[in-house]
């Protein structure tokens, strides 16, 4: 028998109240996480990419109403009860939050944070073992002189320092599974390369799982193993980062790779994807990406796509043939 | 001398620092100080004060002279004497008043802020309750069913005091709780008094410090009203609202009720002036010069 994956979500279904009705902001969506791996998760906003991560934490609102399975290591989450989900948040499951700015508690010395994390999953700790910890966390972070920096408040910190410091409170407990939000979007490009440097360092020696929430897909590329693209709180393509980004067979994959600039569409213009998303409570029939779809025909909207087999990686889409014979570069004026 | 060369021919460095921060302003020094007078008054007024503040100290009724700078009241007892051991009383009350309302009024507000719901609507609704009452006339009421006297009367202000430091207690758990290391505090399975406690209480405390130092001054001002019309201080205590009843009553002599008069004014206004200055103090856009 094979051990069970380390995250195994399956048809998560999220619904969130909204004046008299309920919306619809997560529908359907499998993502799987083994030891070691990294997963990509893109989307725009609102596509429901940190909603389900929080569903892994256990931590949507109140109000939410969640269908599916969500299971760490065999075990289930959703529904289970608020006791054991405060035993695996930052145990089992760490998180790393967006901007390190704010994710850090102002009025408390980085050391107290730290020890703070430690000795919440660990009461028995002593003080002075769990200052040893904190101290060899910061270190394992890369950050220099530890013992001096311990005890200093966050706003000594840089931005890119900050984020080392919420890293290390994330790994602080030995998680397996470490769901990054956007870890990167907050800082400047040379921190970012550091930053995405010490993720996978993270990874390869603690053997950790990743979910990357991002929507920067050039860091995508060079740090996951596969990845998993929603539209509108549904998945509309999913496969190994390698067939995504070379044959993808979702117009809207095709439009996100067309709309980052790279070296080769040096003095070209970018291809933006005209429209805005949906809102989830006025989503379009059928395909809720036809219309902003380039090549949408009436079937589009008539009918749902149904996830179709290509290779390595699946795609939602009734035209995914002609989808990957797309260019994926044009200039903007030749469209 | 052009302004380039004017700037080469400054010395390099930092500008001078002022001899004061920018938040100390003159009304908040002179606040300071009235107060400091005060505290030092109250400390020590029993060691040089000629004469008793309860007893006869010379002829009733007589107008401000060298022996009486403030002069007699009705039983001949020193004007200004009596308004300096007044602080005596005014004071302590004041800050017992508030240290008690604050820690009501800020351990309710933040338990119904952070967990809502059921909790948060009922002790909502009775500050709602509370404060749909004028405070006077409430303090008035409860201080009358309780019975004159100071302490009722601290007690009164008390339960129309609470209120206040609930709603803002309230507003600000309700803006911290929505900040990022909370949720991070959350995802690293803090339980939630822990997380309460310790990230978000911590980070709410600078309007309530504003608003409770502005209100010693009220406080001071309303419990001087309650023993005004006879439900605080009892006499003889030298209190200032007690005072001042006694002076209206004999109009023409005027000096009896501006003792505690100026007193009372002077608190309430140093107090204003102090609160001022910390807000300067505590707000970061005042830092930055």
């Amino acid at each position: 028998m094979t051990p069970p994956r380390l995250l195994d979500i399956r048809g998560l279904t999220i619904t969130l109240p909204q004046r008299d009705r309920r919306i619809t902001a997560v529908s359907g969506v499998d993502l799987e996480v083994e030891r070691g791996e990294i997963l990509g998760l893109v989307g725009e906003s609102g596509s429901g990419k940190s909603l389900s991560m929080l569903a892994v934490l256990g931590l949507l609102p109140r109000s939410a109403k969640v269908g599916g399975s969500v299971r760490l290591d065999g075990e289930e989450i959703l529904g289970a009860p608020e006791r054991r989900l405060r035993k695996l948040r930052g145990k089992r499951v760490g998180m790393v939050f967006q901007d390190p700015m704010t994710a850090l508690d102002p009025v408390m010395t980085v050391g107290a944070q730290l020890i703070e994390t430690l000795r919440i999953h660990e009461p028995g700790l002593s003080r002075s073992l769990a200052r040893r910890r904190a101290i060899d966390l910061l270190g394992q972070v890369a950050i220099a002189a530890p013992e001096q920096r311990i005890d200093q408040y966050p706003h000594e910190f840089s931005g890119g320092m900050r984020q080392r410091v919420v890293i290390a409170m994330a790994i602080a407990n030995d998680p397996e599974l470490l769901i990054a939000d956007e870890p990167t979007t907050a800082l400047d490009v040379t921190i970012q390369a550091q930053i995405v440097e010490l993720l996978e360092r993270l990874r390869r020696e603690r053997n950790l799982g990743l979910v990357l929430i991002t929507h920067d897909l050039g860091l995508i590329a060079g740090l996951a193993d596969k990845v998993t693209i929603l539209y509108s709180g549904a998945i509309v393509e999913r496969g190994p980062v390698f067939d995504i980004f070379a044959n993808s067979h979702h117009p809207y994959t095709r439009g996100l790779l067309r709309a980052m600039p790279g070296a080769e569409a040096e003095g070209e213009r970018l291809v933006a994807i005209p429209g805005t998303p949906p809102s989830p409570a006025s989503r379009p029939e059928g395909c809720p990406f036809h219309p902003r779809c380039r090549l949408a025909v009436p079937r589009c909207s008539a009918e749902a796509p149904a996830f179709r087999w290509f290779g390595q990686s699946m795609a939602a889409c009734h035209l995914a043939e002609e989808a990957a014979r797309m260019e994926l570069r044009e200039t903007a004026h030749g469209v | 001398m052009s302004r380039q060369e004017l700037a080469l021919a400054l010395p390099p460095g930092r500008p001078a620092r002022r001899w004061r921060a920018r938040w100390m302003s003159v009304p908040v020094l002179c606040g300071l100080a009235v107060v400091a007078a005060w505290l030092i008054v109250g400390l020590t007024v029993h060691l040089w004060a000629p004469y008793d503040p309860v007893m006869l100290a010379g002829r009733r009724l007589q107008p401000p002279s060298a022996a009486h700078w403030l002069g007699t009241d009705a039983l001949g007892r020193d004007v200004l004497v009596r308004t300096l051991y007044g602080v005596r009383y005014s004071l302590p009350i004041a800050a017992a008043v508030l240290a008690v309302a604050v820690a009501i009024g800020c351990a309710l507000g933040a338990v119904a802020g952070f967990f809502g719901t059921l909790v948060d609507g009922i002790i909502m609704r009775l500050a709602d309750i509370t404060l749909s009452f004028p405070p006077m006339l409430l303090a008035m009421a409860i201080a009358a069913s309780l019975g004159p006297g100071l302490v009722n009367a601290g007690l009164a202000m008390v339960i129309v005091w609470w209120p206040i430091y609930a709603r803002l207690m309230r507003a600000q758990v309700l803006s911290i709780r929505a900040l990022d290391h909370v949720e991070a505090a959350v995802a690293g399975g803090a339980k939630p008094g822990r997380v309460l406690i310790k990230h978000i209480v911590p980070l709410c405390w600078s309007p309530i410090l504003v608003n409770a130092t502005i209100d010693v001054g009220q406080v001071v001002l309303l419990i001087a009203g309650l023993s005004f019309i006879g439900l605080g201080a009892k006499p003889p205590t030298p209190e200032w609202g007690q005072m001042i009843a006694e002076g209206a009553s004999s109009f023409y002599h005027w000096w009896i009720a501006t003792g505690p008069g100026v007193a009372i004014f002077s608190l309430s206004l140093a107090f204003s002036f102090i609160g001022d200055g910390i807000r300067d103090l505590l707000d970061p856009r005042t830092m930055q010069e």
